[in-house]
């Protein structure tokens, strides 16, 4: 096993390598640069050198004016020496900005994941076993609907219902507006109060997959031959479902979990901008449409990182679960 | 019921209409059979014959599917004697297994439903009708008083669980005092009957280390790990090579001798049931049209569906370009003919074949044939 996951670890890098190269290219070619933008800013000033001439220089102060590959091969030996720059953006350190807001990003994430897990696999446990029952239409097309729902349409819903007509929470925003007034606890239960919006709409729309992926499976495993020899020994309908079956249906399950642990850290997105909350999707994206190479390199070679990280946890835990696939050691 | 144009084609009324009907059906059995705290006394009966393990009277199982009702197993009788061994042969999807997982309820509910006849089984003091008995009192006759050998082998072990604790499972569920270092030593004991080698390397596998024949034992030792009364054999042979095949078949003689149980024993191989079976019943599209001692229906079939089965199997030291088959196909299981149902296929009908299905007709005591060709000559060959 050890051999194994060192191999895979191996393999894992030479990935990465190409992984970084392709958005290394990408980002230098997207139309949005940092550098035109700031030309344009200072060339306007009065009394100021032309535009051209500002391109020139500042293409050669933040390293623009290499070609591609060399721009590459001097990004890639900055980054192996732990040497990530500085976003041109924000203007601090990468690492300070990524540190500054990944957390609430993660907390989100996690929070969500462990409440789409707790819905969806017993839920989806029901709906197998009482196939074409009520309560298993009710569940399959309530999952239909959170996977059809947009984010947008959803969270503003939600906002609709629970900011506007209740007032119970506020629409957008990380912290309220007398968050200085208030004692440590009092600022955590404020905080914790503007993540329950987010929070309930990533779950909604995204708990509807799980559901139905465990639905199926249960399904599957439900009609196989050794499910039937389980009864035939005698053993309670209750342990042949959450004994028998479901040790089976966890196996693709944990593929599908695992692979899912990078979305802790990628941050979402649209959640975070519609709430306006400082996370990692919002402020990484901030990053791109300004043509921050820095920052946009280093989320994105991050999240490489990661999804290949949650390949082998997932293939790793497959093995755990499965024992056909457990390699002699 | 369904009243199919050309073959397989349901319009979206008449899908709708099955749809309803077998909703209603479902319904009402599955309501039934949900009811909590069912009185013994409905499901107490008693056997016609003392000497009879399981009478089957008259069953009925019927799938209610999307495409209308499929009669699997329409009226069937017979009964397996106590120490016997009964060989069910048939084709495919004549109702074989049908029938045995009726006896041990595991039918694919709620599509699969008893909805007639009675399923005695005889428990020494008492008779229970397994058709009526409620779920969770079957758990306890289910691997303790009646078991199953099932025929896939490579599938009919959990993948995920060692072969150790899936035959020690069957032992902690019906004998509730035993003790963990027993139950490991009984374990062991029954892979050593089965003929397995290295039973206590076996104990700590995982069914993908083994291969089919090993798997098939295991099937049975876990089959056999409560000695059963009545064990149900559902083709235990057909995914084995035949040197395995004959070790297998050893092997369950041994242990039925050895404690005395009744063997239902399906296949479609008529050279396994001769060796095997004291009875014979032949099934023919859910119904069974002949039944008899194994030397009255070898010597002697009857039924013209038997006398086919007989002449399709090859002989030893008899030539022949090409094995007989039995010409035609078997009725489509949603819309039976009202007729007898191998009339189609068969080249010895007579005029009263137009009639009614056939009743059944005792040529002695013990053969049974629904056949017209027989009518008037009943219990002549006694």
């Amino acid at each position: 096993m050890r051999k194994y996951i060192i191999k895979r670890i191996l393999v894992s890098i030479g990935i990465l390598f190409f992984v970084t190269l392709v958005i290394y290219t990408l980002v230098r070619c997207l139309p949005a640069s940092y550098v035109e933008t700031m030309a344009m800013q200072l060339s306007t000033a009065p009394g100021s050198k032309p535009y051209e001439e500002w391109l020139a220089q500042l293409n050669a102060s933040y390293g623009l004016d290499q070609p591609i590959p060399a721009g590459y091969v001097h990004w890639l030996g900055d980054f192996l020496r732990g040497n990530f720059g500085d976003s041109w953006k924000f203007t601090v350190p990468v690492v300070e900005e990524f540190k500054s807001v990944i957390g609430v990003s993660f907390v989100m994430g996690a929070i969500s994941l462990i409440l789409e897990l707790i819905i969806a696999i017993p839920l989806g446990i029901i709906a197998a076993t009482k196939q074409y029952s009520k309560s298993d239409y009710i569940i399959s097309a309530s999952a239909l609907v959170g996977i059809s729902l947009p984010t947008f349409f959803f969270a503003t819903v939600l906002k609709l219902i629970f900011a506007v007509k209740l007032g119970w929470l506020d629409t957008h925003g990380f912290v309220g507006r007398n968050f200085a007034q208030l004692d440590s606890m009092g600022q955590f239960l404020d905080k914790c109060s503007h993540l329950i919006l987010p929070i309930a709409t990533l779950t909604i729309v995204s708990v509807g997959s799980l559901m139905r992926y465990t639905r199926t499976n249960m399904l599957e495993v439900l009609n196989a031959d050794y499910i039937r020899t389980a009864r035939a020994k005698g053993v309670s309908e209750k342990k042949v479902i959450y004994h028998h079956a479901f040790r089976n249906t966890l196996i693709p399950l944990v593929t599908i979990v695992g692979g899912s642990l990078p979305g802790l850290f990628s941050g979402a997105l649209i959640t975070e901008t519609l709430f306006s909350i400082p996370g990692i999707g919002y402020v990484s994206y901030q990053a791109m449409v300004a043509g921050d190479i820095p920052f946009t390199m280093f989320y994105l070679t991050f999240i490489a990182v990661l999804t290949l990280l949650g390949n082998l946890i997932s293939d790793i835990l497959y093995a755990v679960v499965d024992p056909r696939v457990r390699i002699a050691s | 019921m369904a009243k199919n144009k050309s073959e397989g084609y349901l319009s979206a009324k008449e899908s709708r209409q099955i749809a309803k009907a077998n909703r209603k059906v479902i319904n009402d059995l599955e309501k039934k059979r949900k009811r909590k705290k069912v009185p013994e006394s409905e499901y107490l009966t008693t056997m016609h014959d003392d000497k009879n393990a399981v009478e089957f009277d008259n069953l009925h199982t019927y799938f209610f599917t999307d495409a209308g009702v499929v009669k699997s197993v329409d009226g069937v009788t017979f009964e397996v004697p106590v120490g016997k061994t009964v060989g069910v042969v048939g084709e495919s999807g004549c109702g074989k297994s049908v029938t045995s997982l009726s006896l041990m309820q595991l039918l694919q509910r709620p599509q699969g439903q008893i909805v007639e006849g009675e399923i005695r089984l005889n428990l020494g003091d008492k008779a229970y009708d397994i058709a009526k008995m409620p779920y969770e009192k079957l758990q306890d006759l289910r691997g303790n008083f009646v078991s199953m050998i099932f025929q896939e082998p490579m599938t009919a072990l959990n993948p995920v669980f060692r072969i150790g604790a899936q035959l020690e499972e069957v032992l902690e569920l019906h004998n509730k005092d035993m003790s963990k270092d027993d139950m490991k030593k009984r374990t062991i004991e029954l892979l050593e009957m089965v003929g397995i080698a290295n039973s206590e390397g076996v104990y700590k596998m995982f069914p993908h280390e083994l291969s089919g024949g090993m798997r098939q034992r295991v099937v049975i030792a876990m089959a056999l790990a409560c000695n059963p009364k009545v064990i149900i054999a559902d083709e235990p042979t057909t995914a084995l090579d035949v040197t395995i095949q004959a070790q297998v078949l050893d092997l369950l003689r041994g242990l039925k001798s050895k404690i005395n149980s009744s063997i239902m024993f399906i296949t479609h191989d008529l050279g396994v049931i001769a060796e095997m079976a004291d009875y014979v019943v032949v099934m023919y599209a859910g119904r069974v049209v002949e039944k008899g001692t194994t030397e009255e229906i070898f010597e002697n079939p009857a039924h013209p569906y038997t006398i086919g089965l007989m002449a399709s199997k090859p002989v030893v030291g008899k030539q022949v370009d090409e094995l007989y088959s039995i010409p035609g196909k078997v009725p489509n299981p949603i819309d039976m003919p009202n007729y007898c149902y191998f009339k189609d296929r068969c080249n010895m009908c007579v005029g009263q074949c137009d009639g009614a299905y056939p009743g059944e007709i005792s040529l002695s005591d013990t053969h049974k044939v629904s056949c017209y060709r027989y009518s008037g000559n009943e219990k002549k060959g006694v």
